[in-house]
């Protein structure tokens, strides 16, 4: 016989006393996470929308303002009114002179530890992507984690070929991730030493952001641009 | 004005003698949690690559350590001996989502450093060691003690262990560059067996340092 079994058979009110302070221990608890969750929350929600626009104004170079764009598949994209969205959402990168010089893509996929998000600027005149920032990561300190840091890799894309076909549907050469030093095409996202499996997810969620957004994105062009002329 | 010092002064001799103040000192030296006990040797390995995340997991564990010694110490009677690790459990976990969430209302970056490592403190033994070995037993007061006591000692072994593997792997400390571009950083330092390698490091020069002070 088991000693918890001898202790209700001495004790009947012995599992009624564990109850009550599981329980009690459970609601206090919880009443202390939800209270940190609520004091923190505008915080937090302050700290990610200052860090996403800090990370549009690194990945478009040269930008003055930017203006956010909710994409739904029946109406396609039109400009974001106040914080929240439904769809997902692209930001537009003016200069002084409103014309706009880039577009800001949000993707995310598997990484080595957990998801990752990242963000890249797109130039839709030359057709290459010109910005990367890892918006969210937890991937290992000090190996991982080279994806934001290490240069050589920051430096795949500064001018990532993501040229499209004439029928604008598909990308001329999908992005692919290539293992450290066998890069030989603009397309290919160089890989890194000790991070290979994080450095070939990046590549790997491009290529899939890449060959869904960037057709969506070059066939309604018009939109960044003509919503802009219209509040004007 | 003398006599206030020589009060003073007794008050400090007889603070130094209180049993209480041993609770805090046994943990920063004598019991220090990394370099004598041992414990908690997950977040000490892997998080100790740098000297900034060493230093922020340290202070996220000492925060959580002094949280949950004082609750536990004070439901010590409330909690029946047979549901009381799953109890310290629950409340370790409790206090790692409120840090969890604090740190991301302080800074994003600090958050992305750290990543998975903040949710995985209430996995540190040190810390439900502490609540089932000293809190549940003790009074508020000396729990409080005892865990800022062994809160600063894990922070400082955490610090000494980062710092080192920093300098050597990275050629920096907290960032600033400390040698020249010629520099061959020691990779080795920041992977997984750099940790291995400085923790064994540290504990060799703690236990020689104990046994020449043993034997003067």
């Amino acid at each position: 016989m088991t000693s918890a079994s001898t202790t209700y058979q001495e004790n009947p009110g012995a599992s009624s006393k564990m109850l009550i302070a599981m329980v009690g221990i459970g609601v206090l608890c919880a009443l202390l996470i939800v209270l940190t969750y609520e004091g923190t929350l505008p915080a937090i929600k302050r700290n990610k929308a200052a860090a996403l626009e800090q990370a549009i104004f690194k990945v478009l170079p040269g930008i003055s303002y930017k203006r956010s764009f909710e994409w739904t598949a029946d109406q396609g994209f039109r400009e974001l009114q106040g914080a929240e969205s439904e769809g997902p959402v692209v930001h537009a990168g003016y200069n002084q002179e409103d014309q706009m010089l880039g577009l800001a893509v949000e993707a995310s996929g598997i990484g080595f530890a957990d998801v990752l998000r990242i963000l890249y600027g797109y130039d839709p005149q030359s057709e290459t992507i010109v910005g990367f920032y890892v918006l969210e990561s937890k991937e290992t300190p000090g190996l991982g984690d080279k994806i934001e840091k290490d240069d050589a890799f920051l430096a795949n894309f500064k001018a990532l070929d993501v040229k499209l076909n004439s029928d604008k549907k598909t990308l001329v050469n999908p992005v692919v991730p290539v293992k450290n030093g066998a890069k030989t095409q603009n397309w290919e996202v160089d890989g890194i030493t000790g991070a290979t499996i994080s450095s070939r997810a990046i590549g790997n969620i491009l290529g899939a952001s890449t060959a869904e957004w960037l057709p969506r994105l070059q066939q309604q062009l018009n939109s960044f641009t003509e919503k802009k002329m219209a509040n004007e | 004005m003398s006599k206030t010092r020589t009060e003073n002064s007794g008050f400090w001799d007889k603070l130094a003698n209180q049993p209480s103040t041993d609770e805090f000192i046994k943990g920063l030296w004598r019991d220090n949690p990394v370099f004598v006990q041992v414990l908690g040797m997950c977040p000490v390995l892997a998080v100790s690559n740098t000297a900034e995340n060493a230093l922020a997991m340290g202070l996220a564990t000492t925060f959580v350590l002094l949280m949950s010694n004082i609750l536990v110490s004070s439901l010590r009677r409330f909690i029946p001996k047979q549901v009381r690790i799953a109890s310290y459990i629950l409340i370790i976990a409790t206090f790692v989502t409120m840090t969890d969430y604090a740190i991301q209302a302080i800074s994003v970056d600090l958050h992305k450093s750290l990543g998975a490592f903040i949710s995985l403190i209430v996995v540190n033994c040190l810390i439900l060691s502490r609540a089932e070995a000293f809190a549940s037993k003790n009074n508020i007061w000396r729990s409080f003690l005892d865990a800022l006591g062994m809160g600063i000692g894990f922070t400082f072994a955490l610090f000494c262990l980062g710092a080192v593997r920093e300098i050597l792997g990275n050629g920096s400390f907290f960032g600033w560059m400390l040698f020249p571009d010629n520099f061959q950083e020691w990779i080795v330092m920041i992977l997984p067996a750099g940790g291995f390698f400085t923790l064994a490091i540290w504990l060799l020069i703690f236990n020689a340092f104990k046994a020449r002070k043993a034997r003067s």
